[in-house]
């Protein structure tokens, strides 16, 4: 049975901080389907579709048959764990620092024999499930993990290195004023976050909601951001920095309107200001010390989490230069994710479709609860996962593009 | 092992396989290892093959055939080592197979010989050991230890082998205490090889005590890796006769890659295959064997080899393991130079190691490790570890030729 996590004790400032260290990096290119699996949170491996054999490690073609038709698709995760061995010594400076070190051989249901990370409640010769994780490095491996949850089975130590927990962790949301920051920051308490930094960027508005939640916990404090302002957004991470460990970036400039039905740019440079310049102003403060955080005991830096839309993905010529400004955060975010990676700080983009707060009014349903958004935001950070697409819209849409982009983009303008 | 002297007369029986008559393989060389070395595989390599021109008494030019095995003559292959040495084989072979090398480096030569492609070949293996160099030799080993071993933390073949050892442990019975008899018996012997790192002699209490290192894998179970060289001749025997040289004759070879890919985990290696047509073919059976030298990565692999080679029944290795000794002077001598848990692991030579020693027994120049009266030896080879297992395995029936004082 797995130990619960110790609440971490304050930050002994005198002791070096242990920097980032990432297990081994490279990969095939098809190993990198397991990567992409991982990323989404499914399991997938390569299966012939001549001969149905599951190919595992990733191949160019199939193992049995030689068939050229090896494609990644949903396989049976469940398998026995016939071996298993603990690593007491490691030529790698990542496992070093985190020995010993469970491994194991899970024969699987589905035909293959593979080498995975063993969650410390699996029973050898026992029946397990596997998962694929991203670990530090962003690249998959397997984990095994008990047929049945355990308790606290995501405090054990090995998995958190491939999970973002906000367990113990403190959190800065920071549009926290919003309806969606507001129910982010109920979401990461619940989920055991040691404190939820609120950013207020309209301290001259008073929004009984956010007072009424602010006084509902001692582990919420509010702190003043703008992140359309430099100096806001630096004196914050002067202040607070050092010890935000998942930052949620919920900040949004939501307006209608496209390109020919207004005379001027005036709407486009205030989403840009907000949804790409101000996440490129809240990276270059707080990136630096996150990834200085990285390996930083049990709460360390580990997640970025941008709010995007499904519409970074396809435009919505209704909000196009909202549209716009979402796709923009999302190359933006593919740039840090790239320079986070180093360090081992995730980078988490969240796709929802309508959500149902103030400026969405006009949009007929579905539309997604904030809490509902926020609950899967502490799901993805707790699977450890990439990508998080919320709500039906969202995955219509997703799948639809995957189909056909061009029927998209015709249905999304009219 | 029992003495039996008609084994070397037994006669192979008719078969499809054509034997290996009319060569020689001679003139073992070790070139000695040392911990570290700040000099690269090439040179390790050229001093191999010139110790072999010079045991040989030829020139350098009648060595028409080369093979080589290496993993850190990176960038470089056989061929810029050619360049490199000032060679013009018209023959000439790269062996990537790691522990299998030496056999499978044997079978490619002998037939060369036979078909007249090469008159004198030096198989030669070695490698450099740079403080750093295990490290990076292991983590660009294969594309499937990159993509699905080597993320999982161990950093080298540590982690795929205690997998296979725990498993083998709780199926096949063999405990600890056999290990540790075979690695003491190892020890023994590598202390009367003076190409053995190991100086010191190991008991059985320190090898059960050693510090765990990734479990059930302990300390002595490990080989360390070195730098260093092997090398030998094949040639006819007519032209080993002409220059007097002491040498042994092949009676029979197998090898086999990639074998029972459908074993969830490895607990046999391809010799289980292979056996029968390697004592069919040399005509000779276990117990006409005087001595074995396998290849000992870890001792589990030993025990594998005992079995699928057909020394034991599969199951039954604790027992035979108990039942023997290991010394060059017990019932069954066995990795008489110490082997590579003892000698060191000189990266491909390791490959080697086994078959140069087996060529001293068969040729009387095992010094002190000789075994008395060998005239059939038994050498096997086992390599890459690609993903969860080894693939490539070997095997060679080898017996006494001319000895020195016959040649002479």
């Amino acid at each position: 049975m797995t130990e619960p996590l110790v609440k971490p004790k304050k930050k002994n400032p005198v002791l070096r901080t242990r920097l980032a260290t990432l297990p081994p990096v490279p990969r095939s290119r098809s190993a990198l389907g397991l990567t992409r699996a991982a990323a989404e949170g499914v399991f997938e491996m390569q299966v012939c579709a001549d001969c149905g054999t599951v190919q595992y490690p990733p191949r160019e073609v199939c193992g049995s048959c030689l068939s050229e038709h090896v494609a990644w698709k949903p396989v049976d995760n469940r398998g026995e764990l016939i071996a298993t061995t603990t690593l007491r010594h490691s030529n790698d400076l990542y496992f070093r620092e985190r020995l010993p070190w469970r491994v194991g051989t899970v024969k699987m249901a589905a035909g293959p024999s593979v080498v995975a990370h063993v969650h410390e409640d699996c029973a050898e010769g026992g029946t397990v499930r596997l998962t694929l994780k991203l670990d530090r490095s962003g690249q998959a491996v397997l984990h095994a993990l008990p047929e049945k949850d355990t308790p606290n089975m995501n405090d054990a130590p090995q998995l958190r290195e491939s999970t973002c927990d906000p367990k113990f962790r403190r959190v800065l949301v920071t549009d926290g004023k919003s309806a969606t920051g507001m129910a982010v920051a109920r979401a990461m308490l619940e989920a055991g976050a040691n404190a939820v930094f609120l950013g207020d960027a309209s301290t001259w508005k008073t929004v009984p909601a956010f007072d009424k939640l602010v006084a509902s916990d001692p582990r919420l404090q509010v702190v003043e951001l703008d992140v359309t302002d430099t100096d806001s957004v630096d004196r914050l991470a002067a202040s607070i920095g050092g010890k935000v460990e998942i930052l949620v970036n919920t900040a949004d400039y939501l307006r209608d309107g496209g390109i020919l039905n207004r005379k001027d740019v005036n709407l486009a440079r205030d989403a840009m200001e907000v949804n790409v310049l101000g996440l490129m102003r809240l990276a270059q403060a707080f990136g630096p010390g996150m990834c200085f955080r990285a390996a930083d005991g049990s709460n360390n830096a580990v997640a970025w989490v941008n709010i995007l839309s499904i519409h970074a993905h396809a435009a919505l010529p209704a909000r196009g230069a909202w549209s716009a400004s979402k796709a923009a955060a999302l190359s933006l975010s593919q740039t840090l994710r790239a320079e986070l990676r180093g360090a081992g700080v995730r980078v988490m983009n969240v796709f929802p479709g309508p959500v149902d707060e103030e400026w969405e009014q006009l949009t007929p349903p579905p539309k997604i609860a904030p809490s509902g958004l926020a609950k899967a935001i502490v799901k993805g950070l707790q699977d450890g996962v990439e990508d998080v697409y919320v709500g039906d819209i969202a995955e219509e849409l997703r799948t639809r593009l995957r189909e056909n982009h061009k029927a998209v983009e015709r249905e999304l303008g009219q | 092992m029992s003495m039996v002297a008609s084994a070397a007369t037994r006669a192979a029986p008719a078969g499809k396989r054509r034997g290996y008559d009319g060569v020689a393989v001679t003139v073992p060389v070790t070139i000695p290892y040392v911990r570290y070395s700040t000099r690269s595989a090439h040179w390790w390599l050229g001093r191999a093959l010139a110790e072999l021109i010079r045991g040989a008494g030829i020139a350098k030019g009648e060595v028409d055939g080369v093979c080589v095995s290496s993993f850190t003559l990176g960038p470089d292959t056989a061929v810029g080592l050619m360049q490199h040495l000032g060679m013009s084989p018209r023959w000439l072979d790269h062996i990537p197979m790691g522990g299998a090398s030496g056999v499978v480096a044997l079978r490619r030569a002998a037939r060369a010989v036979q078909a007249g492609d090469a008159e004198v070949i030096a198989c030669i293996a070695g490698d450099t050991n740079h403080v750093d160099s295990f490290r990076n030799t292991v983590s660009q080993f294969s594309r499937f230890a990159q993509d699905a071993v080597y993320p999982y933390g161990a950093g080298g073949p540590n982690a795929s082998f205690a997998l296979l050892t725990d498993y083998y442990m709780k199926h096949y019975g063999a405990s600890r205490e056999d290990f540790g008899k075979l690695c003491v018996a190892q020890r023994d012997n590598a202390l009367k090889n003076p190409h053995a790192l190991m100086k010191k002699p190991l008991t059985l209490q320190q090898y059960l005590d050693a510090r765990p290192i990734t479990d059930p894998i302990h300390l002595f179970d490990c080989v360390m890796p070195c730098a260093g060289a092997e090398g030998y001749l094949v040639m006819s025997e007519e032209r080993a006769r002409a220059l007097k040289l002491p040498y042994a004759r092949v009676r029979s070879t197998i090898e086999r890659h990639n074998a029972f890919p459908e074993d969830p985990i490895q607990f046999r290696g391809g010799w289980a295959m292979d056996k029968d047509a390697l004592f069919d073919h040399a005509g000779v059976a276990p117990a006409d064997v005087d001595f074995l030298e396998t290849y000992d990565d870890y001792p589990v692999i030993n025990a594998m080899q005992f079995e699928d080679l057909g020394f034991c029944a599969k199951g039954e290795v604790a027992g035979f393991i108990r039942a023997n000794e290991f010394t060059i002077d017990g019932s069954f001598p066995f990795n008489t130079s110490g082997g590579q848990l003892s000698v060191g692991q000189a990266g491909a030579a390791g490959g080697y190691l086994g078959f140069v020693q087996a060529l001293r027994q068969l040729t009387g120049s095992a010094g002190r490790t000789q075994v008395k009266d060998a005239k059939i030896g038994v050498v096997s080879g086992f390599g890459m570890i690609n993903y969860d297992r080894g693939l490539c395995s070997g095997a060679a029936i080898l017996e006494r030729g001319a000895t020195q004082g016959e040649a002479a």
